[in-house]
């Protein structure tokens, strides 16, 4: 420690300042004080402005004016617009007629791409909804009625819906304005709506208000165009993921928490070992944890994970929020008072009864709570992801375990790296779904944790 | 008492009913052996192996990492005929003509680690200082979620955030014509080291404030008292008695951190660029170790390929020079808890 | 169970007996008997491994990282510290009541019920019957009946320690060690638990570790008295290790104490 300068009033042979001169200085070194405390409380600020800023950044890019194109006006299809009024078969006798074999293709075929055409669509569709003697027959031989009504009777009418938003409606946003440029610029924008497509009178162009994030942003499938892709599929294979990485990495990380404070003695080498490795692993950057998935999961067990798919990515997941797990549920466990613990021993329960009818029990609002923060960080990993091989292209929802997928944070990046403005546009509304996601989970963490205080309180 | 003790001799009679209960559970366990004998619970056994087994995970993960890395690492440099010095030194990396040199991907994942560093480490100290000491509780207890806010918001949106607000900023601050740019030239390429380094010390800054902000707190009270009852000022006492203990513990902080930067991935896969650049200029494009690894793997990739097995290369590099830092970091902790304790 | 009934007349036999903890010896070489249906109080000044000698008869010890005991120590004439004996066993019909009341975050009902669970009994009508008669025995019945529900933690001090107590008996223990059971009461609760213990020596051997020489004398029939010995090691560091003094009965102990030691203690000149 370096020495303080020490002032006195007393002067010791006229070394030290004194009277006059003293206060002097007293008050420069009090001014110098005040300057750093000044540094020190903006620095704070800056945290607090980066992280408006952030929020604003992704609302302003989420809601917004633009314009757009149209080859058929929606008004004309359905009142308002709003095609979910209209009725399966409507809506299917709506989609163009060339399209309807690869819509069959792509969304009820289990046969390979290449062998739809010459399979019976009894085999090349099974389980779906078929007009009398058309399992027998191949693509080509049915009718355009036919193809329609298998649509309407084996597809949901969101998809039609989307379809026909897609391929017949086809709206194409051709300009968007953040909200912003909305809110102030608005003469700027009428101008260029003016300008560059012939503003009100133009029977194609429309220019509105469009919020990004809205129920049919939530409900409807992935699909390749920003103005009718839906985070439904992203959410869905998120949904997935968490749901098989919380079982897994539940049980395998409160197991190994339980083993290193009930059973381990503290001396052994093995478990002090077991106790640095843990807190080494939680520093491994994530997309390791990718290429150890890639390499173990997708590729050496392919056999049993069916390569790049959910349980491929469960597992890896699984891995990388273990140490979080473990540590968490540790610091839960101690601090369950041992005074329950003799209890329970002294009743002549053996150590398994006494931990899972005294200490888990007490221990679990804890380990609950820390499960719950580690998957709030587990939901926004996007690196081992995209290491293990998430698709950016799958418009289906998963139905299983082995299903190829994609995730929330999969599809944030994916839509960023896009160059257009719509893709921003979709982007930040896909974080606003994402972030809605994280607060939910950290909230219910907090009242978690208030209950435990209450519990201990009383 | 004496309402007691009669309870207890009512008590007597009925006890009588439950020793037959017990009398029942008794015979049962001791047949046919003396009391106490140890018995077998293969129940007890199965869960004590399960639960070893459980925390014997992390040890398997471990070295599943170490062998999925170094196994196809060591295929790569046997066969590509590569040596350890050729990688490391090396200055250009295209693994399809054979050139494997770490330095383009290294040098971009360090000048984006530096600059976020440099914006983090000041902020990080500055206000784990002015929340330690000087902020009111209230502020404190205000400023707090905020900081674990920061902390919790996925990584990917902060490379929205990169790309879509701090690039343009500083695009438009820096390649605009000024006086320090009369031209108005492309200063600042749209995919650089600057942006995503700038908001990598957004995202490490609450790391920094909360390891910092321990290790102030960990400081003796007797150590500040001292110094004010030698008539410092309270910055005075803060630099020159309160810093200087901690520094170790405020190392510790910052090692941390840069580990984070070292490994983090999104911001950089966004916003620093498409493609190795060995150049030390970070104004221009140039991928870091992490966004190569992620940009290859996104697209098809088939296995024992050349590229495959490159990205386990920088892989083991990055998990060596993260663990260096953990460990480092860990010793230092250590090393300052034994001054306190 | 018929050992405490018609075999030897000592619930425990100690020889020789030490604890250490991590190699460091705890207790040099004690050596007492134990006489069944009364009960035996261990006084003594802090640290002079009274507590340690009772967590030894029922190895509670052994829960304790480093812990060791040697020599013999014989509950019914069997060596506890047999390989084969099983602890979990010993502990439950070796009962123990600790220092602070500890009952478990569960209703009243659930703690009392928590032993016989753990025997496989779920039989409702054999619960109901087991936690009504031990706390009844607890004398706490009185107090409780009307709400069994109600956590075992919105009890006072007196009545958690009754609870523990009742939780106890409900194992049907042929033991029950008590580690200062009073020192976290007022009074009142401790004069409750004096009476208690009076009545439950009926049924059961009482070994209890108590700081308050008036509570050994009201309620003991024997006494064992432990001290402190201190050493300083080569490298400077004081070694302290306790032991067994004197054992007499109660009486006897008191007022003709064989042991300077013992004397000055009772005196109140000491620790």
């Amino acid at each position: 420690m370096s020495a303080v300068e020490v002032p006195n009033t007393q002067p010791i042979d006229g070394r030290l300042l004194a009277g006059a001169e003293f206060t002097r200085q007293l008050a420069a070194r009090q001014r110098r004080g005040r300057l750093w405390a000044r540094f020190f409380s903006l620095s704070t600020v800056v945290a607090v402005v980066a992280l408006i800023t952030l929020l604003l950044s992704i609302i302003n890019d989420a809601f917004g004016f633009v314009i757009s194109t149209y080859r058929v006006d929606p008004t004309t299809l359905a009142p308002d617009g709003n095609l979910e009024l209209l009725s399966n078969e409507e809506l299917a006798a709506l989609l163009p007629e060339r399209r309807l074999g690869a819509y069959l293709r792509d969304n009820l075929s289990v046969v390979p791409p290449t062998e739809f055409p010459s399979v019976p669509l009894g085999q090349a569709l099974p389980g779906a909804i078929l007009p009398p003697g058309v399992a027998e027959k191949t693509f080509a031989e049915t009718t355009v009625e036919e193809r329609r009504s298998i649509l309407a009777n084996n597809l949901n009418v969101d998809l039609l819906a989307s379809l026909v938003e897609l391929d017949v409606v086809s709206e194409d946003v051709r300009e968007t304005y953040t909200l912003i440029e909305s809110l102030f610029e608005r003469d700027r924008i009428e101008r260029e709506y003016e300008e560059k497509f012939g503003g009100a009178s133009a029977t194609d162009t429309v220019k509105y208000f469009r919020s990004w994030l809205s129920l049919d942003f939530i409900t409807a499938p992935q699909a390749s165009s920003p103005e009718v892709a839906g985070i439904r599929t992203a959410i869905l294979g998120t949904v997935w993921i968490m749901a098989i990485t919380v079982v897994f990495s539940f049980i395998v990380g409160v197991g190994a928490a339980i083993y290193l404070e009930e059973y381990a003695t503290g001396n052994n080498p093995l478990e002090r070992f077991i106790e640095t490795n843990i807190r080494n692993l939680a520093g491994v950057p994530s997309i390791i944890y990718g290429l150890l998935g890639l390499a173990v999961f997708v590729r050496v067990l392919e056999g049993i994970t069916q390569g790049r798919t959910i349980l491929s990515a469960s597992l890896t997941m699984g891995l990388l929020v273990l140490p979080v797990i473990i540590i968490n549920a540790q610091e839960a466990l101690r601090a369950v008072p041992s005074s329950l613990r003799e209890a329970s021993f002294g009743l002549g329960a053996t150590r398994w009864q006494t931990i899972l009818r005294t200490v888990l029990p007490s221990a679990m609002p804890g380990i609950l709570t820390g499960t719950i923060l580690a998957m709030s960080r587990a939901i926004g990993e996007t690196a081992p992801l995209i290491v293990i091989g998430a698709s950016t292209t799958i418009f289906v929802d998963p139905s299983s375990v082995v299903s190829k997928f994609t995730a929330l944070p999969i599809q944030i990046y994916d839509w960023t790296r896009r160059p257009q403005d719509d893709f921003r546009s979709i982007a930040a509304a896909g974080i606003l779904v994402l972030l809605v996601l994280l607060i939910g989970l950290n909230a219910t963490a907090i009242i978690l944790r208030q209950r435990i205080r209450r519990s201990l309180q009383s | 008492m004496e309402s007691q003790i009669k309870a207890g001799q009512q008590a007597d009679i009925s006890v009588g009913i439950a020793r037959d209960v017990f009398r029942n559970v008794r015979r049962a366990e001791a047949d046919g052996r003396p009391i106490l004998t140890q018995r077998a619970r293969p129940f007890e056994d199965a869960a004590r192996i399960f639960l070893i087994l459980c925390a014997m995970l992390s040890i398997f993960t471990t070295i599943g990492i170490l062998l999925v890395l170094g196994n196809e690492s060591l295929l790569l440099f046997i066969n590509e005929g590569l040596s350890l010095i050729e990688f490391l030194t090396g200055t250009e990396w295209r693994p399809q003509s054979g050139s494997f040199g770490i330095l383009p991907l290294l040098s971009a994942t360090i000048k984006t680690s530096v600059i976020a560093m440099l914006v983090a480490t000041p902020l990080g100290l500055g206000a784990a200082i002015y929340l330690g000491e000087y902020a009111p509780q209230r502020l404190r207890a205000a400023l707090k979620p905020i900081l674990e806010l920061l902390a919790g918001i996925p990584t990917v949106v902060y490379g929205y955030f990169a790309i879509s607000f701090m690039t343009p900023l500083l695009r438009g601050l820096l390649n605009s014509p000024s006086f320090f740019n009369p031209n108005g030239t492309e200063i600042l390429q749209f995919y650089n080291n600057v942006s995503p380094g700038i908001i990598m010390g957004i995202m490490i800054f609450p790391t920094i404030v909360s390891m910092s902000e321990d290790a102030l707190s960990a400081v003796p009270r007797a150590l500040r008292e001292a110094s004010y009852g030698l008539g410092a000022t309270k910055f005075e006492t803060i630099i020159r008695v309160i810093l200087p203990a901690a520094l170790s513990g405020i190392a510790a902080a910052i090692i941390v951190g840069l580990s984070r930067a070292v490994g983090e991935t999104m911001i950089v896969a966004l916003a620093s660029g498409a493609g190795p650049n060995y150049d030390w200029n970070p104004f221009v494009f140039a991928e870091t170790m992490t966004a190569h690894i992620a940009r290859i793997s996104s697209g098809d990739l088939s296995y024992g390929s050349v590229d495959y097995e490159s990205l386990f290369s920088i892989g083991l590099t990055l998990f060596f020079l993260t663990l260096g830092l953990n460990i480092l970091s860990r010793w230092i902790t250590n090393k300052f808890r034994e001054v306190y304790q | 169970m018929s050992a405490t009934n018609s075999g030897s007349a000592y619930s425990f036999e100690l020889k020789d007996m030490n604890v250490y903890y991590s190699d460091k010896l705890a207790v040099d070489s004690v050596t007492l008997s134990i006489q069944a249906r009364k009960i035996t109080a261990f006084i003594g000044p802090s640290g002079c491994g009274k507590s340690t000698v009772l967590r030894a008869l029922n190895r509670m010890n052994d829960l304790i990282p480093g812990a060791k005991v040697t020599g013999d120590v014989r509950f019914m004439g069997r060596n506890l510290y047999d390989p084969n004996v099983d602890p979990v066993e010993v502990r439950r019909r070796i009962g123990m009541v600790f220092q602070k009341p500890n009952p478990f975050p569960k209703s009243i009902y659930d703690n009392v019920a928590y032993g016989p669970r753990l025997l496989g009994i779920r039989q409702k009508s054999t619960l109901d019957d087991i936690v009504e008669n031990s706390l009844k025995s607890a004398f706490l019945w009185d107090e409780v009946k009307g709400d069994l529900k109600k956590s075992g933690l919105a009890l006072s001090g007196g009545q958690q320690q009754r609870l523990c107590i009742a939780r106890t008996i409900a194992v049907e223990p042929e033991v029950i060690l008590m580690d200062e059971p009073c020192s976290a009461l007022d009074p009142i609760a401790t004069q409750a638990i004096e009476d208690l213990m009076l009545e439950l020596v009926k049924k059961y051997t009482i070994v209890i570790v108590t700081h308050n020489m008036g509570q050994a004398q009201r309620v003991s029939d024997f006494t064992a008295f432990y001290s402190i010995r201190k050493a300083a090691e080569a490298d400077g560091i004081e070694r302290r290790w306790g032991l067994l003094v004197e054992y007499a009965p109660t009486e006897q102990l008191f007022s003709r104490p064989t042991s300077e030691e013992t004397e000055r203690y009772i005196r109140g000149e000491f620790g």
